[in-house]
């Protein structure tokens, strides 16, 4: 176990590099300048030579690359905002905001907004699944079946829109999404971002329908179901702790890359409900050609990813005994 | 009927008095292709301390029969008529609370393949446990000795070590044994093992038919034990009964059987032994032709497209009548051809056998 996390830790941060590197070269790669920007629209030459020392862009890219390195191993020390401690993110080129700040500030709306949809999609879609393959060919089943084909077609930015439009505007049943800390109200936290939660509920729930259905078909025809059942057990302990346990893999599969690309696609999300979240703080980094701020939030969906794809391998082997975690 | 009635009169039913005794069983499967029936008519009895041997080819309706006994078939497809006394319960008509109360406490089953039939996801001692708790309660502390207790009484060394393993850790011989220990964790009145020895080795397959004897011998439990192969038949049970198609085509006691087989499928399995000396088969292929379709089975005796005294017997009566098993009790069987051929056909070899029945 300690083997495989170490090997894993290692590949992460090695992905993690790369992707970061890559990043950093294709922001200059691109022709937009920040100094430009930071300058104002009237700008004499010195001046843009100032600004450009000012947010350090007039080293070499590889040594800026090193240096913001450093900056998140080490710390850093910024001429005239001082030192930034490490992990340091460094400083907004817009607003000159230190970004981990930012961050941490956006990531409960975010994380918020993810996990409450997860919760909703995990239990409807393995619930209905369950239930469509207990009642196979029922109409139920049939049912389900259908709501999970309509699903899986539909977009984030399409219904959400409608929902938006309909549920919010025109019947004016929900408040318009929010986010209210789950400190500070828990209900309002939950009402603030009950639509978002639905609408990708809706969206991601079929999936988990259709793999559950399926997987547990196949389960609840094992041997060792059948003899779970003749051993006497009731049919509820069967189902759950025999047949489901199997279904469970690959939940466990999609799940993992649900989570990731939820938190890695916030942007549409967010976009979509007018949610200021990490996906929000990326998209504006983008355009204002915020290099700190852009760095931050790309590594965040990246590590988002490569952290799930760990955890679901560690959970298979919680799971399935026979996998062996090396 | 009132409610007066019920209370006062408790409708009681009587069993045919063995302790298990089938009566007319027939299972038929609702399939895409149509009705298959899988089990037509079968009646058979067993007594406490017996084993009674089914024997027949792949799709002969074995399995289907011994699943029937603890209501394991999806209800929605399948259609059982006729009964299952166990004593004075009828288990055909049982609800699904009696049958959950039998299942593993006074019916236990061992399945052919312990690799797939154990799960994969929970230790051998748990799955021997949770059938002790689920049936006579108990702590779990009680379960976990209990379950090693059992795993000792089939032979697995080191059982207080290894009552902690997944099935994946245990060789082949080894899960067998688990697997029953786990049947007879409760001390069932009746064990059935469909084909327990087929997915093993040939040297532990001898070793697991000696425990299960001996086992037998212990509890005096009745045994079922469905095999393919007529010398684990004379080596371990009583009685033997004969299947073919679903149905039973001859019955009786091993040495009967075995030393006077009077149905023609019964000779074509004897004459593909090669010596009833070795107690490890070589798998049954014996007859010419393939089983019959259960969509449509042959008209008549079900038999008869394979069957060389088709001539001896009476085509006429071959193809159109359907020769049922008699006598009632006894060594019987169902073939139309008449006693004194039975015994003239037999094939000669079979009577320089009988000091192994
Ligand atoms: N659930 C089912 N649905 C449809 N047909 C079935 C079902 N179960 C069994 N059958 C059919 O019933 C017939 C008898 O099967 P069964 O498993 O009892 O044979 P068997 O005698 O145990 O054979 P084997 O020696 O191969 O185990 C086979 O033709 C099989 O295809
Ligand atoms: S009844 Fe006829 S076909 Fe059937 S086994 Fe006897 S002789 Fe053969
Ligand atoms: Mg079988």
């Amino acid at each position: 176990m300690l083997a495989f996390l170490t090997r894993r830790t290692i590949g992460a941060v090695i992905t993690l590099l790369i992707i970061a590197a890559a990043t950093f070269f294709l922001f200059f790669a691109v022709p937009a300048d920040p100094a430009r920007l930071a300058c104002g629209k009237v700008c004499p030459p010195e001046l843009l030579e100032q600004a450009r020392r000012n947010l350090g862009l007039d080293a070499p890219v590889w040594e800026q690359f090193v240096a913001w390195l450093a900056g998140l191993v080490v710390g850093r020390d910024y001429e005239g905002l001082g030192h930034c401690p490490a992990p340091c993110l460094g400083y907004s080129f817009v607003n000159r905001e230190p970004v981990l700040e930012t961050i941490l500030d956006r990531l409960p709306l975010t994380l918020s907004l993810t996990f409450g949809a997860a919760v909703f999609f995990l239990l409807f879609g393995v619930g209905a699944g369950v239930v469509a393959a207990l009642r196979r060919g029922r109409p139920l089943d049939k049912i389900a079946s259908v709501a999970s084909l309509i699903g899986a077609s539909v977009q984030i930015y399409f219904v959400g829109t409608l929902a938006m439009y309909f549920l919010v505007y025109q019947w004016q049943i929900l408040d318009r999404p929010q986010y209210i800390p789950l400190t500070e109200d828990p209900i309002g936290w939950a009402y603030g971002l009950l639509l978002p939660w639905l609408v990708l509920s809706l969206i991601f729930t079929a999936n988990y329908t259709r793999i559950t259905r399926s997987t547990m078909v196949e389960q609840l025809s094992e041997d060792f179901v059948r003899t779970a059942t003749a051993k006497g057990l009731p049919r509820r302990t069967v189902v759950t702790r025999f047949a489901l346990r199997g279904t469970l893999i690959p939940v466990v599969t999609i799940f993992g890359v649900d989570l990731g690309s939820l938190i890695g696609g916030a942007i549409i999300t967010e976009t979509t409900f007018g949610l200021q979240g990490i996906g929000r703080l990326a998209l504006r980094a983008v355009t204002d050609s915020d290099l700190p701020m852009l760095m931050a939030t790309v590594l965040l969906a990246a590590a988002a990813i490569v952290v799930f794809s760990i955890i679901v391998d560690i959970l298979y082997a919680v799971i399935d005994p026979r996998v062996r975690l090396s | 009927m009132t409610t007066a009635t019920w209370t006062t009169e408790p409708p009681v039913r009587r069993g045919p008095g063995s302790f298990l005794a089938v009566r007319d069983l027939t299972v038929e499967f609702t399939t895409e292709d149509g009705v298959v029936r899988a089990v037509d008519g079968l009646s058979f009895d067993l007594e406490k301390g017996t084993t009674l041997g089914i024997v027949g080819e792949s799709g002969s309706g074995k399995s289907v029969t011994s699943l029937s006994i603890l209501g394991l078939h999806d209800p929605s497809t399948t259609t059982i008529t006729g009964e299952i006394w166990l004593e004075d319960q009828e288990l055909v008509s049982a609800d699904r609370a009696v049958m959950e109360r039998l299942r593993g406490n006074r019916v236990a089953m061992v399945f052919q393949d312990p690799l797939t039939a154990l799960s994969p996801y929970h230790t051998v001692g748990r799955q021997i446990a949770e059938t002790y708790r689920r049936h006579k309660g108990g702590s779990k502390r009680e379960a976990r000795e209990r379950a090693i207790e059992m795993l000792k009484r089939v032979g697995i060394p080191q059982p207080h070590l290894r009552v902690d393993d997944y099935p994946h850790h245990f060789s082949g011989g080894m899960r067998q044994r688990a697997m029953i220990a786990m049947a007879l964790v409760c001390d069932p009145d009746l064990l059935i093992a469909d084909e327990p020895t087929t997915a093993l080795d040939v040297t532990v397959q001898a070793q697991i038919l000696d425990l299960l004897k001996e086992l037998q011998q212990q509890t005096g439990m009745a045994v079922i034990l469905i095999t393919h192969d007529l010398g684990v038949v004379a080596n371990t049970a009583s009685e033997v009964l004969v299947m073919y198609a679903g149905r039973a085509v001859e019955r009786g006691t091993v040495r009967e059987v075995l030393r006077e087989p009077r149905h023609p499928y019964t000779w074509g399995l004897l004459g593909s032994m090669p010596s009833l000396r070795s107690p490890v088969d070589v798998p049954l292929r014996p007859v010419r032709g393939t089983p019959p379709s259960l969509l449509a089975p042959p008209p008549g005796c079900p038999f008869h497209p394979r069957c060389d005294y088709v001539d001896v017997a009476g085509r006429e009566l071959c193809t159109r009548e359907r020769p049922v098993l008699t006598p009632e009790t006894g060594h019987a069987d169902a073939c139309h051809l008449a006693p004194e051929d039975k015994r003239r056909l037999a094939p000669e070899r079979r009577t320089d056998r009988k000091e192994r029945a």
